[in-house]
């Protein structure tokens, strides 16, 4: 393995692998740093179907959607690392950096002209949802509860309470069900659910599991392991409206949603989004430092898989350009938008090429209008929802007459024109 | 007979179109609001004859992990998801298993295999 490299891309899921893939089409040297024994990343403990319908035009399982991947990184004969640590990234200058990694072949040091970061998101916990109660046994992650019963073959509990309503949530619950736990109920704070609408019919509704909307879970209690929770009911400000009552169960599952996993780009000094939660990019996914990209759900936290497929994709060209100088970054134009807009990625472009721009509303609307002002460019939804992240793409010829700005508008029914 | 209007959701994919059935005496006289034959072809067989396609993991031994995850080859009845679970809980496969591997052929003569979606390397 050599030791010095064009690109090398942190994180072996979907948007490394995918973006590792088309920086190798594109001519570069590459290698993959994954942290985990084997290459594929989440989806190989998401077991159900749904992934790939957009960019493999198939219904896939998540683990045959990686290996997919995995097997068109074996053609190409792509160099990774697995149970890799990345102890240290030193920027050398705008061409260099240096990536220092331990795993079981050792401590060795790479130098690479660019860095794709592709480390997913990380579970919020049961510490940023204020529950309070007994630390007892019996409290998962869905993400942990999946890997337990997707990849090592083990129960997490008989009854079940799903704290949030959002698609991890409810595919856990169904595959709960399948395997004779009886989930409870399925608890969200907000008044809407938090997943898609497949995913609420085919999860819940399929197994009569009741949906509590606006309603937290307030405390956890139990001697060794989870007893009860205490449940109440809020109002749209999530203030308690003091109305509380007990579930009995033996098991809680948090599926809070999840954040894009940035300490490292953190520690380099990238520049944040407090929206997004994960790094400022430009329509290359370029950080604010130049050469360091980012893709998937370390830039936002995206609903569909092909989204993060298109993202690694993006990501890798971004990484071609720099280094084959097919574009300068001299233009820096920053995205604004509208207050009912929760945020848009990229935050900044550079008019050198055709733009992807993603970006969630705040609530659910009807018959939204999304206008892009200074180039006249106008996109119709008949709905949105905050859980279904809304896609658009503007081709570079149309972005002409952008001068020192661009503006996002969003107009709809149920938000007035103001 | 009266007519009955139904309202679904698509879950062929992730766009979740919201679809209108109008059905009077058990036929189904109009469908609306799918974008595409996909859409149309799901909500029929839902009204009449609801199916899914099953995932579960099978245990396997010798393996790199203790389990393969599977799929029926063909969305299977509703009604008999459980019915082939309990089946499927007490077979135990033996590593290797390669990914597209038929692992049961035919099950309860359904015409429908289970197929492994992940490999389980042996060790």
């Amino acid at each position: 393995m050599k030791h010095k490299y064009d690109t090398i891309v942190i994180g072996g899921g979907p948007a490394g692998l995918a973006s590792a893939i088309k920086a190798t089409k594109l001519g570069l040297k590459t290698l993959i740093i994954e942290k985990t024994e084997r290459l594929g990343g989440i989806p190989l403990q998401c077991i159900h179907e749904g992934f790939g319908v957009i960019y493999f035009k198939q219904n896939l399982t998540g683990p045959e959607f990686s290996y997919k991947l995995i097997k068109e990184v074996d053609r190409l004969s792509i160099d990774y690392i697995t149970s890799g640590y990345v102890s240290e990234i030193n920027i050398l200058s705008d061409e260099a950096k240096q990536v220092k990694v331990i795993s079981p072949k050792g401590y060795q040091v790479f130098e690479t002209k660019t860095l794709i970061y592709a480390a997913g998101a990380r579970e919020k916990t049961l510490h940023e949802i204020n529950v309070v109660g007994d630390r007892v046994s019996g409290i998962f992650t869905a993400g942990e509860a999946q890997a337990l019963m997707d990849i090592y073959g083990v129960m997490p509990g008989r009854e079940v309470v799903i704290i949030g309503s959002g698609d991890v949530g409810l595919i856990l619950t169904r595959r709960l069900i399948l395997e004779k736990a009886k989930v409870k109920a399925v608890i969200e704070a907000m008044p809407y659910p938090g997943g898609l609408v497949r995913n609420i019919v085919q999860c819940l509704k399929d197994f009569d599991v009741p949906l509590l909307l606006g309603h937290v879970v307030k405390e956890i209690r139990g001697r060794k392991r989870v007893e009860k929770v205490v449940v109440e009911k809020v109002d749209e400000n999530l203030k308690p409206l003091g109305e509380s009552f007990s579930i009995t169960c033996d098991t809680v599952i948090i599926s809070a949603g999840l954040l894009p996993h940035v300490r490292m780009l953190r520690e380099l000094g990238v520049k944040m989004d407090p929206l997004t939660r994960g790094p400022i990019v430009n329509d290359f996914f370029e950080t604010s430092i130049r050469g360091v990209f980012v893709a998937g759900n370390a830039l936002i936290v995206n609903d569909l898989v092909d989204y993060v497929v298109e993202q690694g994709e993006n990501a890798a060209e971004g990484a071609y350009s720099l280094i084959t100088k097919k574009y300068v970054r001299q233009q820096n134009i920053p995205v604004l938008f509208d207050d009912n807009i929760r945020f848009v990625v990229p935050q900044r472009i550079t008019k050198t090429s055709d733009v992807v721009f993603y970006l969630r509303v705040k609530r659910p609307m009807k018959d939204v209008k999304i206008i892009f002002e200074e180039i006249d460019k106008v996109f119709v939804f008949s709905k949105a929802r905050p859980s279904e992240m809304i896609r658009v793409k503007i081709k570079k010829k149309d972005l002409g007459d952008i001068k020192d700005k661009l503006h996002v508008r969003l107009y709809s029914d149920a938000s007035p024109q103001t | 007979m009266p007519v009955r209007k139904l309202k679904y959701t698509c879950i062929v994919c992730p766009q979740g179109c919201e679809i209108e059935v109008v059905i009077s005496d058990n036929e189904i006289k109009e469908i609306k609001g799918f974008k595409c034959i996909r859409g149309k072809r799901y909500v029929t067989e839902e009204v009449l004859a609801p199916k899914r396609t099953l995932i579960t993991v099978l245990h396997c031994k010798n393996g790199d992990y203790p389990t393969v995850s599977v799929k029926t080859s063909k969305p299977i009845p509703k009604e008999k998801m459980f019915e082939i679970l309990e089946y499927l809980s007490k077979i135990v496969l033996e590593a290797p298993v390669d990914i597209g591997d038929i692992v049961i052929r035919n099950i309860f003569d359904s015409g429908v295999d289970i197929i492994a979606t992940r490999p389980c390397r042996k060790v």
